[in-house]
């Protein structure tokens, strides 16, 4: 990410120790994840040492050291998904797209994570797609929902 | 326009029931995340294009969930002299159908849930009369909401606006009674009568503790200090519970109200409102909610001219449970990482920042107004000896009716599942309610009369937590959500007690060694003594309460366990390891669709087709992978599971 963008999100924050996850939030927003030379570049604006931002950056679920794809899976994983089957859909998506959960596909199209509840209990199992929550799915079809992401 | 006088307040109030009742026909759509995530938006846009095409002044306008999120989307019409009606699984396309027989007076019967003469306005504890004067044809057999079972036994007091106001619209909030309770308590109480009539009401913390909430504020008060901060519990990490996300895409002033009287009767300058991150939608709606309270000085300085000023802010979670502890969230806002701390000294007295801090969960605020309302008289004449007024519970898994409700506290477990839920799916027997979430347990059918109350939930080893309550039937394993909720807890675990920390994991591996058919009988004993251990040598209430799911299902389903160590069998038909896949020849068409869809190429035979007859289907167990995959695809029931 570049100086300037870096240095406008830490400055809207007024370089708040507090506001430290924000910040990094609003860079992942951007770059979809945290790359090192960002976080050491937050590191020296904020005056906070890097063990310090590299711990929040590990600390928190939301937050990924890792590039993502362009398109971003989150199996939900609640209980209530559970008791229906959350895992089998988890599984059916690590199958159809070759990859382990907290993965990135090869040509960058999918990210495939997990996320303990979304709130949407009662469609459940249910994963979320850039966002867009899909409820009631089964393993059968799971490959219509990932054919409309290019 | 900002608000300074009851009068003012009136206006907006009058504006409000204008846009609520507008004396014409409006149609709205419920698009909170359970909406939108069964194409509420496109049926949003569907009604527009109806409305613009047939040239009628129908509005159209947008609610919060009214509960049944099962049925979603769900649409209401609202026309002046006609009963209201409620629509059911709508989708774009029958839109202009619905569109279209209204106009002529009629519905679509097909998709009509139910209809309401009369709205209840709990916070004034009035009714609003429809004064229906004619009925669209076709609805005389449909029931009325109050006879609808899902609702009959509820009674909305945190729910009292949710679907039932635009959650954009802070006017249509004030219409509903909403901030004439703030004006109350800021013109016509002193903060220690607040306090004393929250401590009367009996109200307790709706984040799981069950804290009396005016004992908090009085120790908050109390507490030396000119800088003192009140903080909105919103990080709603139980898996399975999903009211304080309904209530903030639905009714998001309510919770800013509640804390605008707290932060008075506290004598708080500052709030915080520590939002999950999992929830974009409920942090887009409170963004909206608190400029709007700005806007009309509600928020800000001097509120409504009283001379008291509150700030509040909203802080984006990082997704970690462990931030739902007090200690941990607060920590998490001063910018470290989100871990809990001893309370020898309690945030009340020293918290966010060192000051004092009075922390409630989105529920407890919602409350508050009702109370200052209704009066603790009122409040306190609902529920049970130990637990006063109302609870929501979100009631999903293995039951019919899923979403959530609202019911006095002491509803008995029955009444709730198969009442309220319609009972178990597809003939299936009734196994246990978990409630709790990961700090809680699993309550067996012998309990199933058990009125539910702080109390008793924690007398049967489980607790109130937040409110969910998921429903299994005899196709969950308890050794299978024991071990789920610990790998829920190891990971969740923020490392810091070596108890909790290694504990979680030592029990998660354990439960995964009998899942998997290598279990001893003496891991049984091993588990109540990590349990024991990780519960007494714990600093916060998710190590202290994470062997919970565990030694509840020891308690209540030991036999379960047993199978599974003795006799290497799942009875629920859940742990992959020990099952085996089976193709019943005398049931089996041979259609083919198991090989086409079997990821492991485990089956092998030849499909029917005109000519032939095909050869039979078989699974090779040692290939199988026990997706469940030809099971979900056979449309004969031919796949047996042993």
């Amino acid at each position: 990410m570049e100086a300037s963008k870096i240095d406008r999100i830490v400055r809207q924050y007024r370089a708040k120790e507090s506001a430290i996850l924000a910040i990094l939030q609003d860079i992942q927003a951007e770059e979809k994840y945290l790359p090192k030379e960002t976080l050491e570049s937050v590191s020296q604006k904020m005056r906070i040492p890097m063990v310090h931002v590299f711990r929040i950056a590990t600390f928190y679920n939301a937050l990924s050291l890792k590039p993502r794809g362009r398109h971003k899976i989150d199996v939900c994983l609640g209980t209530a998904c559970h008791v229906r089957g959350g895992d089998k859909i988890l599984d059916k998506m690590e199958r159809d797209l070759g990859i382990s959960v907290g993965e990135t596909t090869r040509d960058k199209r999918f990210t495939l994570e997990s996320v303990h509840c979304v709130g949407c209990c009662s469609l459940g199992p249910v994963a979320v797609i850039d966002g867009d929550v899909h409820g009631r799915l089964s393993q059968e079809k799971v490959p219509g929902l990932l054919k409309d992401f290019k | 326009m900002i608000i300074r006088t009851k009068n003012d307040l009136e206006k907006i109030r009058e504006k409000g029931l204008k846009s609520l009742y507008p004396g014409a026909t409006k149609i709205s759509v419920g698009m909170a995340t359970c909406g939108l995530s069964t194409g509420a938006g496109k049926v949003y846009e569907a009604i527009q294009k109806e409305i613009e095409k047939a040239k009628v002044p129908i509005l159209l306008g947008r609610t919060g969930c009214i509960g049944f999120c099962q049925r979603e989307p769900v649409v209401d019409i609202l026309e002046p002299g006609k009963p209201r009606i409620f629509y059911q699984g709508v989708t774009s396309e029958r839109c202009g159908e619905l569109v279209q027989k209204w106009l002529e007076n009629k519905v679509v019967e097909d998709l009509l849930f139910c209809k309401m003469e009369k709205e209840d306005r709990i916070l004034e504890g009035s009714v609003k009369d429809y004064a229906v004067r004619s009925v669209p044809a076709g609805i005389n057999g449909t029931p009325y909401y109050h006879q609808v079972p899902f609702y009959s036994k509820q009674l909305k007091i945190a729910l009292r606006n949710c679907g039932f106001i635009n959650p954009d619209h802070i006017e249509e909030y004030v219409a509903r009674g909403g901030y004439f309770s703030l004006y109350r308590a800021l013109f016509e109480m002193k903060p220690e009568e607040i306090i004393g009539e929250v401590k009367r009401s009996g109200l307790r913390g709706r984040g799981g503790a069950g804290f009396p909430t005016g004992n908090k504020w009085d120790s908050c008060r109390k507490a030396k200090g000119d800088q003192k901060f009140i903080l909105c519990n919103a990080d709603e990490g139980d898996p399975g519970a999903y009211m304080d996300r309904s209530i903030l895409e639905g009714d998001p002033h309510s919770v800013i109200e509640g804390m605008i009287i707290g932060a008075y009767a506290i004598g708080a300058q500052e709030g915080f409102i520590y939002v999950r991150d999992e929830y974009p939608l409920a942090i887009q709606k409170l963004k909206i909610a608190i400029r709007q309270a700005e806007e009309a000085g509600l928020l800000g300085e001097n509120i409504l001219g009283s001379g008291f000023s509150l700030k509040i802010n909203l802080f984006r979670g990082g997704g970690a449970f462990v931030c739902g502890e007090s200690t941990a969230l607060m920590a998490s806002i001063e910018g470290k990482v989100g871990e809990p701390r001893a309370k020898h000294i309690h945030t009340t007295e020293s918290g966010l920042w060192d000051k004092p801090s009075n922390l409630n969960n989105v529920e407890t605020w919602n409350n508050i107004p009702v109370i200052v309302s209704r009066g603790a008289d009122w409040y306190s004449k609902i529920g049970t000896q130990g637990s006063k007024g109302t609870k929501v519970f979100s009631i999903v898994g293995k039951v019919n009716n899923t979403g959530l409700i609202e019911v006095p506290m002491g509803a008995t477990l029955r009444e709730i599942v198969y009442d309220i839920g319609g009972g178990v799916p597809d003939g299936k027997k009734f196994k246990a309610v978990q409630t709790g979430g990961p700090s809680g347990g699993c309550i067996p059918e012998s309990l199933i009369d058990m009125p539910v109350d702080y109390d008793q939930l924690t007398q049967v080893g489980s607790m109130m937590g937040s409110g969910g309550m998921i429903v299994m039937d005899e196709s969950t394993c308890m050794v299978d959500i024991a071990k789920y909720f610990m790998n829920f807890l190891k990971s969740e675990s923020c490392g810091k007690c070596t108890s909790c920390r290694e504990g979680t994991k030592r029990m998660h591996e354990i439960l995964a060694e009998i899942a998997e058919g290598r279990g001893t009988t003496d891991h049984i004993d091993l588990l109540k003594e990590l349990g024991w251990v990780t519960a007494e040598a714990s600093l916060c209430q998710l190590g202290a309460t994470a062997p919970n799911p565990v030694l509840s299902t020891l308690r209540y389903f030991r036999n379960e366990y047993e199978e599974h160590i003795i006799n290497k069998r799942c009875p629920a038909k859940v742990c992959r390891a020990l099952l085996r896949y089976r193709i019943l020849s005398d049931v089996c068409k041979r259609c083919g669709k198991c090989i086409k869809v079997c990821p492991a190429g485990a089956i092998t035979g030849k499909a029917k087709t005109k000519k032939e007859s095909g050869k039979p289907f078989k699974i090779d167990t040692k290939k199988c992978t026990r997706c469940g995959m030809c099971f979900e695809a056979c449309k004969f029931k031919a796949i047996e599971v042993e």
